[in-house]
């Protein structure tokens, strides 16, 4: 064919598609909010990723960082200083430890995060503070800012006195931003800043304390931080120094961000398909009002291809359109979240236009409603001419099982779904995973939907009263919408369901976890020689302490004989791997806890006589055996504050660390570290609120070292935590319910004038308004229950592989929510099709007979 | 000239077939005004479906200007359709979403030609719808939806043009006045006219008359001054509808 018989093409196509352009917008409509919801996280995702390159150096505090449980040896502080001493180079440091914060004129405690900061700490960006100018006080005299939660927290005031340890400290302000002290951290617990050199005086860096020393290096701008460090590595490695650039904090905090927008991104693209059945829908009812306009143009020499290229240039325009309503949706979604959670992120992200978010998601969206509507549009191609001269000749042909372009249009749609979730998804395996997922369920529910159909036939055979009859023909007979309809409802009752019980059951497992802790107060770094009297105070008030766990800390010295490193080179793993070169809290005890179950080998057996003489026995938790690369029956020499403890792994145990209890990843015989310095954290039920403030109280000014958490306190800001979360799901839920609206439109769309025909025709022939309700009702009441109560069956599987496979939790289906889910999608039906019902009524016989 | 041969067209029906057209042979020659009549069901639509290139037949050939038209694909029909074809229906099948001038413009416009504007411009004016170009089909009257319809078959300057009741859906007044006019333009633009009707008035007005029955042929009539003014009417031969008649 010539290109000349092309010319006029997208001209014809712009007239032709007058009148049909709302109805096509309506159907294309289906993709907007799938489109709106990908722009929306990508234009955000990039928006923060901007966020953070520009700002990494600002929330790091500097473009190296030296941190280390225990202070620097002087050998390494020599280096440190000699490195600070070069041209542009400076440098700042800072102690960070937990401690109970108490203000004695409110008598309030509360566990916090006390960060001791040197005079040139932060040596990149500026600290803000309320009042301004307060920070440079806290090298001056024993004062402290504080973040802002931790005034509520302690209801205290500026001015008010905090003790932290034997150190009493002046609150002069708050803090806005601190770099190197992320927001996200400060919105969790409440955060205290002192001077470095009252930290002394505070005395709680003593035995056991738990601190992170850090030295944080400015370099001069354009210097690489990773080539700078390469050279010091090693040695501070060897040192247990950890050593963190503001490229690796970078590529943490992008790569954070890129695993939720992946998720999210799951969800946009399955909403976005979802959008592609209801686009195949509406353009299959489009089709079918076309066949006569079709006929002619054939008639008058159009070719198959020419009528396809009109067809398709007006799908095309109509699904920009679509895509491009999507997109502003996305945008204005982009610029009205960050408002919303602003404070909670530790950047401040500027919201900007992404011109390639919203490129991408237009090009996803128009090839998304192309290549579905691309297959009902094939038909017209097989619209014989004869039909202008007689409108009884088969209208569509079916296709011929050769047809080239079907298969091909239907090869394509696979691709484009794999290829989609492929992009999405943060590995190709799991994109596969979600691409068959969809499959699967696609072809599920319409087997299930070609079940309805025939069993419909055969009930329709019984007697029944003639209305109901009249409705469930309707299911089966030609030119039904069973399958339509049930697919879309039932895909999208499965879409909103699946992310709803995936949400509930993640959320579910946290709540329980928080629950279940048997004590409601836990107090830790207890030193033995303040054990008895702890004990004593909880005992005078009569609460029952659960548990004592005594703690040791340790570092792994050798593994069966060898060396950390020397194990590491034979095993294949990194010498810079976290379980070999952690500390480890470890305890001892004889029996398991509730939070433990042996995986392999025997828990410890009953000492025998003579045993003293043989190695004693310990048990490692599952993940770190697996990351140590060790096995029942391999020796592990412990360094235990000095003193070499060696121990034969007889037991792996599985742990569930959800709960709040002290967990462990080594346990030992008792025999084995009875005598070692060791630290004990109680845990203990305390009958009423009042009793817990009283108690923390009491402890904290006895023994400021000890620390304590109230876990209702923690209950009930997890329970703040969920029901933010909740909101939030609730919203992508409604949202993807929205969805549903324009896609069931669509879906109904299809026989929408066969409906209207028959309607007409049965009240002509003296049917009520009642009856044609009725037997509308019973047809959109059983295509709304199938359809529903298939997506969700199928979501209590989706949810289940994907809870199971992907976040490693146990599976609790949510009945009722996921029927009240159901319902709701059961009634959009009935609405939509009763609505069509309004419909039969306004319009006159008359007028119907002649458009049909 | 378009030629049919033994033209046979036979639909499956239950377990057998059902035979629309037997044994159906003519030729019409060029610029001819040629009537196809019959009662209803007798095979009037399925021939012209055969002629016009809309179907193809079970057995027997089409062929217009020596091209056998059943041994193209259904592409290739269409181009020739759009070349050397034009059609009137009998519920004018006008393109409800353009304008009269626009509906007169497609066929051009499938053809890749240029001035297609001007012509259709022309073709209306002719036809005496300068004032209604830019109506819309609903916005017209029958008779003149049924003009735009001529303007449209005249368009592409065809051959042969196809007529399915013309007038079936007109008044009797209209329904003359397009009579008229398609003889007029049968005249001056030399294309073969090929009507389908029932109305035998309509019919006499023929240069010639093809009866069918069943299926079957059977008369074929040249108007005796038909045949002295039009070019040759006469058949090709004799018609195998007759013989098995």
């Amino acid at each position: 064919m010539t290109p000349r018989r092309w010319r006029f093409i997208p001209s014809l196509a712009w007239r032709e598609s007058r009148t049909a352009r709302r109805q096509l917008l309506l159907y294309m409509s289906s993709i907007s909010l799938g489109v709106g919801a990908l722009v929306a996280i990508d234009s955000i995702a990039d928006n923060v990723r901007g966020a953070v390159r520009s700002q990494a150096r600002q929330v790091m505090g500097g473009d190296v960082t030296f941190s280390s449980d225990q202070r620097f040896p002087d050998s390494l502080r020599a280096v440190l200083d000699s490195a600070a001493g070069a041209p542009g180079v400076t440098s700042g440091t800072a102690v960070t430890f937990t401690s109970m914060a108490y203000a004695p004129r409110t008598q309030v405690t509360r566990l916090s995060q006390v960060r001791a900061v040197g005079p040139t700490y932060p040596p990149f960006g500026d600290v803000t503070s309320e009042p301004a100018g307060m920070w440079p006080v806290l090298q001056q005299r024993p004062a402290a800012l504080v973040s802002p939660g931790t005034l509520i927290a302690l209801d205290a005031k500026v001015g008010d006195t905090l003790s932290v340890g034997y150190t009493q400290f002046e609150i002069v302000g708050t803090t806005n931003s601190v770099p190197g002290d992320p927001g996200l951290a400060s919105a969790i617990g409440p955060r205290v800043f002192i001077g470095e050199k009252y930290v002394a005086s505070t005395q709680l860096l003593g035995f056991g304390s738990r601190a992170t020393f850090e030295t944080i290096m400015r370099l001069p701008d354009g210097v690489q931080s990773p080539k700078w460090v390469a050279p010091l590595r090693p040695r501070f490695q060897n040192a247990h120094v950890r050593v963190r650039t503001v490229v690796q904090q970078e590529q943490n905090m992008t790569d954070a961000i890129a695993r939720l927008a992946d998720f999210l991104g799951i969800v946009g693209m399955t909403a976005l398909l979802l959008g592609g059945i209801g686009v195949a829908s509406g353009v299959n009812a489009f089709v079918s009002r076309k066949v006569d306009t079709v006929a002619v143009l054939r008639c008058i020499g159009a070719t198959g291809g020419q009528v396809l290229a009109i067809y398709v240039a007006q799908a095309a325009l109509m699904g920009l359109a679509g895509a491009a309503i999507g997109a502003a949706i996305g945008v204005a979604i982009q610029f009205t979240l960050p408002s919303l959670v602003k404070g909670v992120l530790p950047l401040d992200v500027t919201v900007t236009l992404v011109p390639k978010a919203v490129g991408l998601g237009l090009a996803i969206g128009v090839w998304v409603a192309l290549v579905f509507a691309l297959r009902p549009l094939l038909a017209l191609r097989r619209v014989s001419p004869l039909q202008a001269l007689r409108r009884d000749a088969a209208a569509l042909e079916r296709a011929r099982l050769r047809d080239l372009p079907s298969h091909l249009v239907n090869a394509g749609l696979v691709a484009s779904v794999i290829l989609l979730a492929v992009s999405r998804a943060d590995t190709p395996q799991r994109g596969l995973l979600v691409a068959g997922g969809i499959g699967l369920s696609l072809v599920l529910l319409w087997t299930s939907a070609a079940g309805l159909s025939y069993a419909a036939r055969r009930v329709a055979a019984r007697r029944l009263p003639y209305l109901l009859k009249q409705g469930v023909a309707n299911l089966y007979r030609p030119a039904n919408q069973t399958r339509s309809v049930v697919l879309a409802l039932g895909f999208g009752a499965f879409l909103v369901s699946t992310l709803y019980l995936v949400q509930s059951n993640l959320l579910g497992q946290f709540r329980i976890s928080a629950e279940a802790a048997r004590g409601n107060v836990v107090f830790f770094d207890i030193q033995e020689d303040q054990r008895a009297a702890i004990d004593s105070m909880l005992g005078a008030s009569r609460e029952r302490v659960i548990s004592e766990t005594p703690i040791i800390t340790m570092r792994v010295r050798a593994f069966n004989g060898r060396t950390p490193e020397a194990w590491a080179a034979q095993k294949g793993i990194s010498a810079r791997n976290w379980a070999v070169r952690r500390e480890y809290r470890s305890t001892y005890r004889d029996t398991l806890v509730a939070t433990e179950k042996v995986t392999a080998g025997r828990w410890f057996a009953a000492q025998r006589a003579g045993a003293a003489d043989t190695i004693p026995e310990m048990s490692l938790e599952q993940d770190v055996a697996d990351e140590l690369q060790v096995a029942v029956g391999d020796t592990l020499t412990w360094d235990v504050q000095g003193v070499p403890v060696s121990a034969r792994i007889t037991s792996l145990r599985e742990v569930n660390w959800g709960r709040f209890e002290p967990n462990f990843f080594a346990v030992f015989q008792p025999r084995a570290l009875r005598g070692a310095p060791q630290m004990f954290v109680v845990v203990a039920a305390v009958a009423s609120d009042t009793t817990i403030a009283r108690l923390q109280r009491d402890v904290v000014t006895r023994y400021p070292n000890v620390s304590s958490v109230d876990l209702s306190l923690v209950r009930r800001t997890i329970g703040e935590i969920i029901g933010r979360i909740t909101i939030a799901v609730r919203f992508l839920a409604l949202f993807s319910l929205a969805m549903a609206v324009p896609v069931l439109f669509s879906a109904v769309a299809a026989t929408r004038r066969d409906r209207l025909r028959e309607g007409v025709l049965l009240k002509t022939l003296g049917a009520t308004r009642a009856q044609i309700g009725r037997i509308l009702l019973a047809e959109y009441a059983l295509l709304g229950m199938l359809g529903a109560l298939s997506g969700m069956v199928l979501s209590f599987g989706g949810a289940w592989a994907l809870v199971t496979f992907v976040f490693d939790g146990t599976f609790a289906p949510a009945i009722v929510p996921a029927a009240a889910i159901a319902a709701l999608m059961m009634a959009l039906a009935v609405g939509i099709g009763l609505a069509m019902g309004r419909e039969v009524f306004r319009e006159t016989p008359v007028a119907a007979l002649r458009e049909a | 000239m378009l030629v049919a041969s033994n033209l046979q067209k036979e639909y499956p029906s239950g377990a057998g077939t059902l035979a629309v057209l037997q044994h159906v042979s003519f030729s019409i020659p060029q610029g001819s005004l040629v009537a196809i009549v019959g009662p209803s069901g007798s095979g009037k639509t399925t021939l012209l479906g055969l002629l016009a290139g809309l179907d193809v037949p079970t057995s027997g050939t089409v062929s217009l200007d020596g091209v056998d038209i059943t041994r193209l694909t259904e592409d290739e029909r269409a181009r020739l359709r759009g070349e050397k074809v034009g059609f009137i229906f009998q519920t004018f099948q006008l393109i409800p979403t353009l304008t009269a001038l626009e509906n007169v413009q497609v066929p051009l416009e499938l053809r890749g030609d240029d001035g297609a504007r001007e012509r259709a411009r022309a073709l209306l004016e002719r036809v005496g719808l300068a004032d209604r170009m830019d109506h819309f089909p609903s916005q017209l009257s029958g008779g003149e939806q049924q003009r735009v319809a001529i303007a449209r078959a005249f368009s592409n300057a065809p051959r042969i043009l196809f007529a399915d009741e013309p007038t079936g859906n007109l008044d009797g007044v209209t329904g003359g006045r397009i009579v008229e006019l398609l003889e007029s333009l049968n005249k001056s633009s030399g294309s073969t006219v090929v009507l389908v009707t029932h109305d035998m008035t309509l019919a006499e007005r023929a240069h010639r008359l093809i009866r069918l029955r069943d299926g079957e042929v059977v008369e074929d009539r040249v108007k005796p001054e038909a045949a002295a003014g039009a070019p040759s009417a006469l058949p090709a031969g004799p018609p195998a509808g007759r013989e098995t008649a």
